[in-house]
């Protein structure tokens, strides 16, 4: 009964057992959500899904199996919130830029005729003038030549897009993707500092020996547990020239979060700003200023940026060089990482592209220079060399 | 049994829906949501609508999984040896109880409550994965088996500080408390001062969900900050006008200290009041 739901589901990656789907069947068989779509979607949802990370998964599956449109590109229907759009928009166009969009009829009328077309395309789609994709001459797509391109889903063709409209570039990454992060689990293992806090629970046999021998009766005695006391502040780049090593970040992020429990990520665009950004999907109303991250995590904090530190060497020299820095700072990155570099005793900068490219930008050149050299290949044994840096 | 909410506490479809498929396919019950949405709460109110009695575990960072069956007290035994006292002779004396233990033998269906699970040690779930499944353990000590003479109803609350093991979410349902809607939130109201005047309250949730939309906030006013809220300014007899004051500089609510937890959240605002009047004057 269902299969095909099921089936969907595991397309859409909803991480579903066959345990819970019989739990599904077990409910339907007494009755629950008889006959009521409506009913029978929470139901499958509160049987099916286990994290509200992947309600939005689920959602995507269970209306691509039920209107029978399995086949539409899941980077399109993302929704894409209007007054974002609205609002980059505004800031980003030129006055000439403004006066042509006039000529289509507006800015409203744009975003309407977008969401119109995203409604009635049902397949992705390369070329062309019309339609939402890559490459043609239609308003909206990726790689297009009409002023107002609204860039939809992946990849700009020579990696220097500016502003990129492209909402899965950002997804957050999967923190349970499961890899091979086995490798870089043991790398990270050597960051291990144990130390003993929190309440006595433990037998402490040799203080109770020495302690009953003095007393001439048994005296227990009791010590804190053993805790990893390493504390890591993660700071990842997405979007843009990432995507090729979204993969192994992943891998880093998920051994990452198992290996230590003090372990706070935030995301950044290529560099480092006024501000960064803990969840993905908010990234344009929950910002965190980085001052903010200066006072929150003491010195001793572990600093470790994954970044491929490719870009124009402006987003670091100069102000409001940032592409995605609609903070309108006042001080150009470099300020701020700096600010870091002296706040933190530790900081590192492992990068996923293979050494022997490093010196072919000029960016990732500065960018050593202002880790003191500490940056290493994303790799098992680069990630070795960082781990014994900071643990030292 | 089905629960169907409680005089006061507000159930959405979904979340009855989600209570009712445990408790007949005999599930535990994850709930995760927003602090401050009631979780907790979710489980007293189900005991109350069932008229089942509630054991509540307090999940703690210290907190381990066979502390919710039983513990045996080594050490008290170790030290009445030493005294002579006849108790000694009885393994049984130095068993104590866990929550889990005293839930399985109630006569009745009891609720179980299990209270911030994600705050314990990571394996900690995984170490229940079979109490939980079977309703059952073994005593080593004294070598009987616990056997649940009623399935409890079990309900586990989790703040998501840590990832829950897949074999154990497996197990569970899952209930998401999405922060309630307008309608959703106005009921609520209602039901928790029913006698409380239409335009302040309308007035206060305006200015509720407008605090909710202020970017950046550490900690985002929820529902029991918007109840707690309510009282304080009714105890004020603070009037609807005082609310009904459109000026933006004054961006500061009445008696905030009920909404805005963190000492940052509050310059923000006082620096949004100044951006704002500022911007009137220019």
């Amino acid at each position: 009964m269902l299969i095909g739901l099921f089936e969907t589901l595991r397309t859409h990656r909803v991480p579903v057992s066959l345990r819970e789907w019989l739990d599904l069947m077990a409910a339907l068989d007494r009755d629950f959500a008889f006959a009521d779509p409506q009913e029978f979607f929470h139901l499958a949802r509160t049987t099916l899904v286990k994290d509200e990370r992947h309600f939005d998964r689920f959602e995507r599956a269970f209306a691509a199996y039920f209107d029978g449109v399995a086949k539409i590109d899941p980077t399109l229907l993302a929704q894409i919130p209007e007054d974002w759009l609205r609002q980059s928009f505004q800031r980003l166009l030129s006055e000439e830029e403004k006066a042509k969009l006039q000529a289509l009829g507006g800015l409203d009328k744009l975003l309407e005729e977008f969401r119109k077309r995203l409604e009635e395309q049902k397949e992705r789609h390369a070329g062309g003038s019309r339609w939402i994709g890559t490459g043609g001459t239609s308003p909206f797509g990726a790689g297009g030549t009409n002023p107002m391109g609204m860039r939809v889903g992946p990849n700009g063709g020579g990696r220097s897009a500016v502003k990129v409209w492209d909402q899965r570039n950002y997804r957050a990454l999967d923190g349970d993707a499961d890899l091979s992060p086995r490798n870089f689990k043991l790398a990270l293992r050597r960051l291990r500092r144990f130390a003993r806090e929190g309440a006595a629970e433990e037998f402490d046999l040799d203080a109770t020996i020495d302690a009953t021998a003095r007393e001439a009766m048994l005296d227990v005695k009791f010590r804190p547990e053993r805790h990893n006391a390493i504390k890591v502040l993660l700071l990842l780049d997405i979007g843009g020239s990432m995507d090729d090593h979204i993969k192994v970040c992943e891998a880093l992020f998920g051994a990452a979060k198992a290996e230590f429990k003090r372990l706070e990520h935030f995301y950044f665009h290529n560099f480092i700003y006024s501000s960064v950004w803990r969840n993905d999907s908010l990234r344009m109303s929950e910002r965190i200023a980085t001052s903010d991250l200066l006072r929150r995590y003491n010195a001793d904090y572990k600093v470790i940026f994954v970044g491929d530190a490719a870009m124009a060497p402006y987003e670091i020299t100069h102000v409001g060089g940032g592409i995605d820095d609609f903070g309108g700072s006042e001080e150009p990155g470099e300020a701020w990482f700096r600010r870091i570099m002296a706040h933190f005793r530790k900081v590192v900068w492992l990068n996923p592209t293979p050494r022997n490219q490093w010196g072919y930008t000029m960016s990732n050149q500065m960018i050593r220079e202002l880790v003191d050299e500490h940056m290493y290949p994303l790799t098992p044994d680069g990630l070795t060399e960082a781990t014994r840096w900071l643990a030292k | 049994m089905k629960f169907d909410g409680t005089e006061r506490y507000v159930a959405t479809n979904e979340l009855k829906l989600a209570v009712n498929a445990a408790i007949a396919l005999q599930r535990p019950l994850l709930i995760k949501g927003e602090p401050g949405t009631g979780k907790t709460l979710l489980a007293e109110e189900i005991a109350l609508a069932l008229d089942a009695p509630l054991h509540t575990w307090h999940i703690k960072s210290t907190t381990k999984a066979h502390q919710g069956l039983y513990e045996y007290d080594a050490v008290s035994r170790l030290r009445d040896s030493q005294l002579g006292d006849p108790r000694v002779a009885d393994v049984r004396h130095y068993i104590k109880r866990g929550k889990l233990w005293q839930a399985f033998d109630e006569d009745r269906r009891a609720v179980l409550l299990i209270d911030e699970i994600d705050k314990a040690d990571l394996e900690f779930p995984n170490d229940l994965l079979h109490e939980l499944d079977r309703m059952e353990f073994h005593v080593y000590e004294t070598g009987e088996t616990v056997r649940a003479k009623q399935r409890p109803i079990i309900v586990i609350t989790s703040n998501n500080e840590k990832e829950l093991p897949d074999a154990f979410l497996r197990r569970c349902f899952f209930h998401y408390i999405a922060f309630p809607d307008r309608p959703t939130l106005q009921r609520i109201v209602d039901v928790h001062y029913p006698g409380i005047a239409q335009d302040l309250a309308a007035r206060a949730l305006d200015m509720f969900f407008e605090l909710r939309e202020v970017p950046a906030l550490k900690k985002k006013p929820s529902t029991s900050e918007l109840i707690d809220w309510l009282k304080l300014l009714l105890a004020d007899h603070i009037p609807a006008s005082a609310l009904a004051e459109r000026d933006p500089a004054k961006a500061i609510p009445p008696l905030y200290g009920a909404l805005i937890k963190h000492e940052q959240d509050v310059q923000l605002l006082e620096r949004l009041a100044f951006m704002h009047r500022r911007a009137g004057r220019g």
